[in-house]
């Protein structure tokens, strides 16, 4: 994965805007100890790494725009940094860069249940948002893997999604308005506890801009009241074809599950072997949730099932407690650690039309015989949003490349049938490069032209989303 | 101007010399520039798959068209545009291209979401006459900066849209509409808020003043909608006795049109504010007819011509829009709400990107 090489000039001036930060902050959020820098050195795509010039931990949006002010005037590129939970490498530092960390802002600010939502400062952890909710039976909706660790301001940096949002939708459906440091050190204002400002839908651009166009600080939320109850029903199919004409067939049928996850025979077995949810062993496995009270569930999973008796089902089974819906949530949950478990693996999420199903998980099959690569799917099939695992030995030379050869095809193939490189993980250093495939130079100009009137300098997260030949203008011309 | 195709389009927009009116089928009561740029010409669904939730279609569709295909295989726009013709007294056909511009919502606003929220993917021409492509037809996507949500709600002054594509929701099989008598603002904010708070998924909740009834709206399966109505009683009793009342369908058009408005003269507004803080605006505000939409947190106003409506409410967190008044009252107070200089920077940088001719709608959006 190439990277800009970094820029001499703001190396040779580490010293000065150090000291420069240090004015602003207290002693302990400056960070240059190579030491403990390196804390900062890569994301969850751990594949690479590169320890940045410095990294900050502010307490407060004034202080958030004094590090940006001041990074502004030295020249310094700026990355942001929610939880460092990206799988895309939207938080991997240059050498040449300030990491600017959240992680010290996490107050609840304002909780409203009449008017059904919540401000928070972002670095406060997604789940730690239901968590300041639930006493009067209220829920943050966004659920993506990671959230008991990942930070709102990632979220509303990848727009993340989760296996809920066939119902809830992802981070830009709930999210009413933010407080934003602007590159320059300005502070903006953008939507509020309101629904849909006049004006330009800003908040609409700004969330899944990846830390490119601001920081946001603060964040209005909508939180929604919990359903009475919720349960899913487990089926096993022998054809993966056959569980994707039952997922289309169920959504036809005019019930809306909150959730539909698809997991394929080698996820099946190895989260079975991990979380012992009592998982058939077949080809394809869907687990399909519906909420309501006890009634109305039992009403639903009722048509489910006779919708899904006419596929042939080899397993069909409704969860009979809340512990057995534990368990067969766990081990949809648990599919990347248990991968991981096997083998290293890298983790793809390029979305496809619901119909292209088969056609893709067929031809993924041939692919991972040509490159000799196992490769595991688990997604939401709702929704189209594939997470293909590829197994790889990060320790075997040429293993890597194999494996990100790999994955292009497979995202050009998600492209290919109509669907796009990323449903809920991002761009970042890791389809950066693939952008063309989906975009003509005009669809990405009319995108950075975008970071051209929030941050003209290029300085913040400057060498994601964009392919590195397409944005380097705009770099250079920052330098 | 009434291209057939979208690259007929670009090559109109290329050649353009002076700004024009974009008109989908002119029934949201925009003025601007004497030249029309009409997308009418690109009419027609081009995909659509009731299994996957999705549909695409070429900007000058009437929404019509769009309502009877989804229809047809028991869908529809769960964000349910609210048609404008009867409160602003315009003729033609509402496209597809028209709502999305306008980023047009009805009551299930508050529960399905807005108009924005189900549009997955655009196609428009921008004022160099360049066809430009975000987002797609797939319910999830962060390929990229999402353009999607800018170009909803820019009122054709960004582009000219020239393909849409929608997700799409299964028709409730039932509907209820409920009222409870109320005749004052601040209880019914608080009955409509209450039974917002409930796990009853209520997704309509409106205040009419003038028939003194608070609205709720429960969809779904018939058992269900049975259950949750009772709940949903059990929830307000302390407001009062719920009544079910006759005909819920026609109820809800009528309010997500505000066709009583249709009727009285003067001007109308539109505020988009916290539901709690509506009862003290709309008192501020005296106006001749008031309809609280989305639990409180839409408010239209009747308010005799002329009223500078913003001056009267001074200082309050939200947005006012003035959708129905004299030209000249629009030109003197503005369509939108004044931004504040740090975001009025912003969307003016925005537009002189997409639009450096300043040939889209001019000062439409200031």
């Amino acid at each position: 994965m190439e990277m800009p090489r970094p820029n001499p000039d703001v190396l040779a001036k580490k010293r000065n805007v150090m000291t420069r930060l240090q004015q602003v902050l207290p002693v302990d959020a400056v960070i240059d100890d190579p030491a403990e820098t390196r804390a900062y050195e890569c994301d969850a795509l751990t594949a690479y790494r590169c320890p940045p010039m410095l990294a900050v931990l502010p307490a407060s949006t004034q202080e958030v725009s004094d590090v940006l002010r001041i990074c502004h005037e030295e020249g310094v590129p700026v990355v942001p940094r929610g939880s460092g939970t990206s799988l895309a490498g939207g938080a991997l530092p240059t050498a040449d860069c300030v990491i600017l960390g959240i992680a010290r802002m996490k107050d609840v600010l304002e909780t409203d249940y009449d008017n059904r939502f919540i401000r928070v400062q972002t670095g406060r952890t997604n789940l730690s948002v239901t968590g300041a909710v639930e006493e009067e039976d209220f829920f943050y909706a966004p659920d993506p893997s990671s959230q008991l660790a990942c930070a709102i301001a990632g979220n509303i940096a990848m727009n993340s999604g989760g296996a809920h949002c066939l119902k809830y939708g992802v981070t830009t459906n709930n999210l009413l308005g933010v407080t934003m440091v602007m590159m320059d050190g300005s502070v903006v204002e953008i939507g509020g506890a309101y629904l849909d400002s006049g004006g330009l839908d800003l908040l609409g651009v700004i969330c899944g801009s990846e830390g490119q166009l601001g920081v946001v600080t603060e964040a209005t939320l909508r939180i929604l009241r919990k359903p009475e109850g919720a349960r899913p029903v487990l089926m096993g199919f022998d054809d993966n074809e056959v569980a994707g004409q039952c997922v289309s067939d169920i959504i036809k049928s005019g019930i809306l599950p909150v959730a539909i996850e698809f997991m394929d025979k080698l996820c099946i077995q190895t989260c079975e072997n991990f979380a012992q949810a009592g998982y058939p062993d077949c080809e394809a496995l869907l687990i399909v949730e519906v909420e309501g009270s006890e009634a109305e569930i039992d009403s639903q999973l009722a048509k489910i099932v006779e919708i899904a008796k006419r596929h042939n089902p080899v397993e069909l089974r409704e969860s009979q407690s809340p512990e057995e819906s534990a368990r067969i949530w766990l081990g949809r949950k648990s599919a990347f650690g248990a991968m991981g478990q096997l083998n290293d693996y890298m983790c793809l999420d390029g979305t496809i039309p619901v119909s292209a199903l088969p056609a893709v998980l067929r031809r993924i099959g041939e692919l991972s015989a040509e490159y000799g690569l196992p490769v595991g799917n688990v997604f939401h099939a709702g929704d189209g949003n594939m997470h293909p695992l590829i197994l790889f030995d990060a320790n075997k030379p040429g293993d890597l490349e194999k494996c990100e050869a790999f994955g292009a095809e497979i995202l050009k193939l998600c492209v290919d049938e109509g669907g796009c490189l990323t449903g809920e993980h991002g761009v970042g250093i890791e389809k950066r490069d693939l952008m063309h495939h989906q975009y003509t130079p005009a669809d990405l100009e009319a995108q950075m032209v975008v970071k051209d009137v929030f941050d003209p300098s290029w300085l913040l997260n400057p060498a994601k989303v964009f392919p590195l030949d397409v944005s380097e203008r705009r770099r250079i011309a920052a330098e | 101007m009434d291209p057939q195709t979208e690259a007929e389009l670009a090559e109109r927009v290329a050649g353009l010399q002076d700004p024009v009116r974009i008109v989908g089928g002119g029934t949201r009561g925009i003025d601007g520039p004497e030249t029309e740029l009409s997308t009418r010409g690109l009419s027609g669904i081009t995909l659509y798959e009731p299994g996957a939730l999705t549909l695409v279609a070429k900007a000058g569709t009437p929404v019509a068209e769009i309502e009877a295909a989804l229809d047809a295989e028991g869908q529809q726009l769960a964000f349910e545009p609210m048609d404008h013709r009867g409160v602003l007294g315009t003729r033609g056909e509402p496209t597809i291209g028209g709502v999305v511009a306008a980023n047009i919502s009805g009551p299930r606003r508050i529960h399905a979401g807005a108009c924005r929220d189900f549009l997955l993917g655009v196609r428009f021409v921008d004022g160099r006459g360049q066809v430009i492509k975000n987002g797609g037809r797939v319910m999830k996507n962060v390929t990229g900066y999402d353009l999607v949500k800018l170009m909803a709600g820019s009122w054709g002054t960004l582009g000219v849209l020239t393909e849409v594509s929608l997700k799409v929701l299964p028709k409730p099989a039932a509907v209820a509409s409920l009222s409870l008598a109320i005749s004052d603002a601040a209880t019914a904010v608080s009955a409509m808020s209450q039974a917002l708070r409930s796990p009853y998924e209520v997704n309509g909740a409106a205040f009419d003043p003038t028939a003194q009834k608070a609205l709720f709206r429960i969809e779904g399966f018939a058992d269900s909608v049975a259950y949750r109505t009772d709940q949903l009683a059990e929830t307000l009793r302390g407001f009062g006795t719920l009544v079910e009342e006759p005909d819920a369908v026609s109820t809800w058009a009528e309010i997500r049109d505000v066709r009583a408005f249709g009727q009285g003269g003067g001007d109308v507004w539109r505020l988009s504010v916290k539901p709690s803080d509506a009862p003290d605006i709309a008192d501020k505000a005296g106006a001749d007819q008031l309809l609280f939409d989305w639990g409180g947190g839409l408010v239209w106003l009747r308010v005799p011509a002329g009223t500078d409506l913003r001056q009267r409410l001074g200082t309050y967190s939200g947005h006012a829009t003035l959708v129905r008044a004299e030209r000249s009252t629009i030109d003197a107070l503005g369509r939108f709400q004044p931004e504040n200089a740090a975001i009025a920077a912003l969307t003016q940088g925005l537009r002189a990107k997409f639009d450096p001719r300043g040939l889209f709608n001019p000062g439409l959006m200031r």
